[in-house]
């Protein structure tokens, strides 16, 4: 139950900082939940990477599929040298997520361990 | 609190930002880029973006409706002028801001701040050319016209309007891509794009090139490699007509036989150059010769393709004036197109008007120069470059009464030997008012409104074609052109006194133009403006194939319509190719071919003159060509200066049509005397090596061994488009090029209710994520146009009407 409200959270409140601040922002934002609810590191990392894996995929996907794919088709011959828009969606995932879950680690390690694993 | 693998963790998220957030470790800042709420995704614009919008900016005076149609094209209603040039500015900004702010970037010589020192160069020649100071004395001219200066503010306010608004995720890709971002827009950004068009317009000039030309070759040879006048000329103003005497006399310098057109040594510079074959067609019939009895005009810039395109396609209506055509994103007004009883479009007029002058400074200083026997001040102007992550770069350039010293010991162009100052003189530095051509051009009701819009057009000087619904039709080789005496700026001239200097500016009433000649059509195509009975010099850069071509269908064509006039403006006709071909089928010595060669001369000897997507033919002719020309000049330039240019295709073409036994078909490294027959069959034998080669690879159909492409301004390849299935050439009326052509192609009948065409290779968005950025180009690539809808007022219920963005205080 924890596991998936700091999921939920990190990713509800990444969305919402993002509409105003840095994009950097979203390891703050991890770093935070997982200070607050306390979770081993290990499970604290698996939280902010899918959180913000799920986040940015989907969001890049529910921005790209009605574009047709028009600009990913470019921009991931630009960036990766490769025509596929889908690996330019999971590498956007991929880097939101390891982001924030290093951030989400780190925080967890803000509590005492006996506290932190329960 | 585990305070070790905290700090640990810690470093390990920072070093992550840092690395994703730059490009210190990447190549680019990958998560500021890919982050779906800032980066590059916000750029993927829905298929079914709705453009629908309620602006509202206390600049405006009135209210402004913008129609956008199903092409995305803007049709805008304002109550009040200046209202609709806030929004043609807000609309260019929100379609087009990056190439705008780019190319006036690049005008100014400030490429390096964006793209770093690989620009320096660039910056260094674009500030010494005065580039900047020639926008300043032309904006100078602007804030004295009340109206054009109010056009201009307007526009600029809404430049900015759009750019205030603007956040970070809303930027245009290429701002995300390369790392910076918009500044503001100003009066002088326009005229800092209007002197970029000057820059790739007016800047035709070989005078150091033809100056190691005359000083290697001898006085006869010279006189044979660089000829005045070409045979096959058919200026724009026939060769029948009679010029007046000129108003203007000038005297040649006492010391130019001796000084000027005699032997000196050799420069080696090199300079930035535009494409030579910057050109374009643009014609207008009479009544007399359409099936409707009402004029038609037509008009195809050539320029580079690029994408986002130069041109941005729109409708201007107020109480005032209707117009419909072209526009530069940069700029206010409509560039090329029509209104509701007239219709113009502009060919470049290729004339040299610019020239260079030898300074001999005192010292090293620079601080004085030596002019009429005296030592004379230089003025200072102080160029800072900004560099991308460097140090600026301080320049330092001194202006003389010629303008400013572009190479001298700090800019030497590449230069390797001599240290010799060299001064520019370009008509383009002097003040003038082009915006007011087209202000007035949008609004022309008549002949004499156009001739009054137009004297203002001073540079780049451009054959301005003219059709009216009254029945007017017109075309002027406008311009204002320095007076020369013949050969004056051909070379470089001394720059010690006044005598070599331009004397005079050619009056305006003096300038070549038709009116409702008897032919009842009107041309140009870059060719020769006037013969040479025309009593001012006119230089001889000219390129007569394409105007030969239109001359001749136009004076056989009637009952013209507009079809007619879309099938002659893609025509694939090659008239070079047609006088040049008979030349190899006669002289091919075919007993010293193979089989295989034969059965390239086959091709060619079936091939019809047209440059066809399909056309072998095409392509055994264009390789033929070019050995031929490599194998008569390559001997001859062996060892000449570096900085030189060969004789022009006609040059060779005309000389060998007169004598076979042209004296530079000989291979002087050779002791045989070799014939024309010789040179004819080697060419082809080298031009068949590359023919195999070609078809080997399925290259050997026209279109596919032209390989048209329209590239992105960044040269990104995504965001290109390659191998374009496109017919043409340089000297056929489709004059598509690999990377350059007609960059928009317009058809006007100006019935009653005017019926019109357009199209151009690119698409109306500039962002590379949306559906409207290349749209256009299959539609080019075709030879199809679309028709163009001049939307009344009454029509806002149309079903072509997409979108609509109010636009209120």
């Amino acid at each position: 139950m924890k596991f998936i409200v700091s999921i939920l959270l990190t990713a509800l409140l990444s969305f919402a900082t993002c509409l105003f601040f840095p994009w950097w922002t979203i390891a703050i934002v991890a770093f935070i939940v997982t200070a607050v609810i306390p979770q081993s590191p290990g499970r604290s990392f698996l939280t902010g990477f899918l959180a913000l894996f799920l986040l940015w995929g989907v969001l890049s996907f529910l921005i790209s599929v009605p574009n047709e794919h028009i600009l990913a088709h470019k921009i991931s011959m630009i960036i990766l040298k490769l025509d596929n828009p889908y690996l330019l969606i999971l590498v956007t995932a991929l880097i939101g997520g390891v982001v924030a879950g290093f951030a989400a680690m780190t925080g967890s390690f803000l509590k005492k361990k006996k506290n932190a694993t329960e | 609190m585990r305070i070790v693998p905290f700090i640990i963790f810690s470093l390990i998220t920072a070093a992550l930002i840092i690395i994703l957030n730059t490009s210190l470790v990447l190549p680019a800042p990958l998560g500021k880029l890919l982050s779906p709420q800032h980066g590059i995704w916000q750029n993927a614009e829905p298929v079914n973006e709705d453009f629908t919008a309620n602006l509202s900016f206390p600049q405006l005076a009135g209210k402004v409706n913008v129609y956008l149609d199903e092409r995305l094209v803007p049709h805008i209603f304002a109550e009040q002028e200046n209202d609709a040039y806030f929004v043609q500015g807000y609309l260019h900004a929100k379609f087009r801001l990056w190439q705008m702010e780019l190319q006036t970037l690049s005008a100014a010589g400030r490429a390096s701040e964006v793209i770093g020192d690989v620009a320096l160069n660039h910056d260094k020649e674009f500030r010494r050319l005065g580039m900047v100071y020639a926008a300043e004395n032309s904006l100078k001219e602007v804030e004295k016209d009340p109206l054009i200066k109010a056009e201009c503010d307007a526009y600029t306010a809404g430049v900015n309007a759009y750019i205030e608004g603007l956040t970070e995720s809303q930027l245009p890709v290429e701002y995300k891509l390369i790392g910076y971002k918009p500044e503001k827009w100003s009066n002088l950004k326009t005229a800092l794009f209007l002197k970029y068009m000057s820059y790739d317009l007016a800047s035709q000039e070989d005078d150091f090139e033809m100056t190691n030309a005359k000083n290697y070759f001898s006085k006869e040879d010279f006189a044979i490699l660089s000829p005045a006048m070409k045979d096959s000329a058919d200026p724009i103003i026939p060769k029948e007509t009679v010029y007046p005497k000129p108003k203007v006399e000038i005297i040649i310098p006492p010391s130019a036989d001796s000084l000027y057109f005699n032997n000196s040594a050799p420069i080696t510079i090199t300079k930035q150059k535009p494409d030579k074959d910057n050109g374009s067609n643009n014609w207008a019939v009479s009544g007399k010769k359409t099936q409707s009895g009402f004029p038609i005009l037509a008009n195809d810039p050539h320029l580079g393709l690029n994408l986002p395109s130069l041109w941005y396609e729109m409708q201007i209506s107020t109480p005032d004036f209707n117009v419909y055509g072209v526009s530069f994103p940069g700029s206010p007004g409509v560039i090329i197109g029509f209104n509701d009883s007239c219709a113009f479009g502009f060919t470049n007029g290729g004339r040299d008007v610019r020239d260079y002058y030898e300074i001999k400074f005192k010292d090293d200083s620079r601080k004085e120069y030596s002019f009429n026997n005296q030592w004379r001040k230089t003025d200072f102007r102080f160029e800072k470059i900004k560099i991308k992550g460097q140090p600026d770069y301080m320049d330092t350039v001194a202006y003389t009464v010629f303008g400013p010293v572009m190479f001298d010991k700090n800019f030497t162009g590449n230069r390797t030997a001599t240290n010799k100052n060299y001064a520019v003189r370009w008509k383009a530095h002097d003040p003038s008012n082009e915006l007011k051509t087209f202000y007035l051009l949008d609004r022309a009701k008549n002949y004499s409104d156009y001739q009054a819009a137009i004297v203002n057009l001073h540079t780049p000087g451009q054959n301005c074609v003219f059709a009216c619904k009254n029945g007017d039709i017109a075309i002027r080789t406008q311009g204002e052109f320095p007076a020369k005496w013949k050969g004056q700026g051909d070379f470089i001239m001394p720059g010690i006194d006044s005598s070599y200097m331009w004397q005079a500016m050619i009056p305006m009433d003096e300038i070549p133009f038709q009116h409702n000649p008897e032919r009842n059509f009107v041309s140009s195509a870059n060719q020769l403006p006037a013969d040479s009975t025309y009593p001012y010099y006119l230089g001889s850069s000219y390129t007569p194939y394409r105007g030969i071509t239109i001359n001749r269908r136009l004076n056989t064509m009637n009952i013209i319509t507009i079809k007619d006039m879309k099938i002659l403006q893609t025509d694939n006709y090659n008239v070079f190719a047609e006088m040049a071909t008979p030349i190899f089928l006669k002289n091919m010595k075919e007993q010293e071919l193979s089989n295989e060669e034969k059965k390239y001369f086959e091709i060619l000897r079936t091939w019809n003159f047209k440059n066809d997507l399909d056309s072998k033919g095409a392509t055994v002719f264009y390789l033929t060509w070019e050995h031929f020309e490599d194998t008569v000049w390559n001997d001859d330039f062996a060892k000449a200066p570096k900085v030189i240019v060969r004789p022009s295709e006609s040059t060779l073409l005309e000389a060998v049509l007169k004598d076979s036994s042209f004296k530079f078909l000989d291979n002087i490294n050779t002791s045989q005397t070799e014939t024309l027959a010789d040179m004819v069959t080697s060419s082809f034998k080298k031009a068949v090596i590359e023919l195999k080669e070609a078809e080997s690879k399925d290259k050997l159909e026209w279109a596919k061994y032209k390989d048209t492409k329209v590239q992105h301004l960044t040269k990104l390849e995504p965001f290109s488009r390659f191998h374009l299935p496109i017919g043409g050439g340089t000297h056929c009326i489709n004059a598509t090029k690999s990377n350059h052509g007609p960059s928009w192609r317009m058809i006007v009948s100006l019935t009653p209710k005017t019926e019109a065409y357009g199209v151009y290779p690119g698409g109306q968005s500039g962002n590379p994520g949306s559906k409207y950025y290349d749209n256009f180009i299959d539609t080019w690539v075709a030879g199809n146009y679309y028709p163009i809808w001049i939307m009344k007022p009454s029509e806002v219920n149309d079903k072509r009407i997409k979108w609509k963005m109010s636009f209120s205080k």
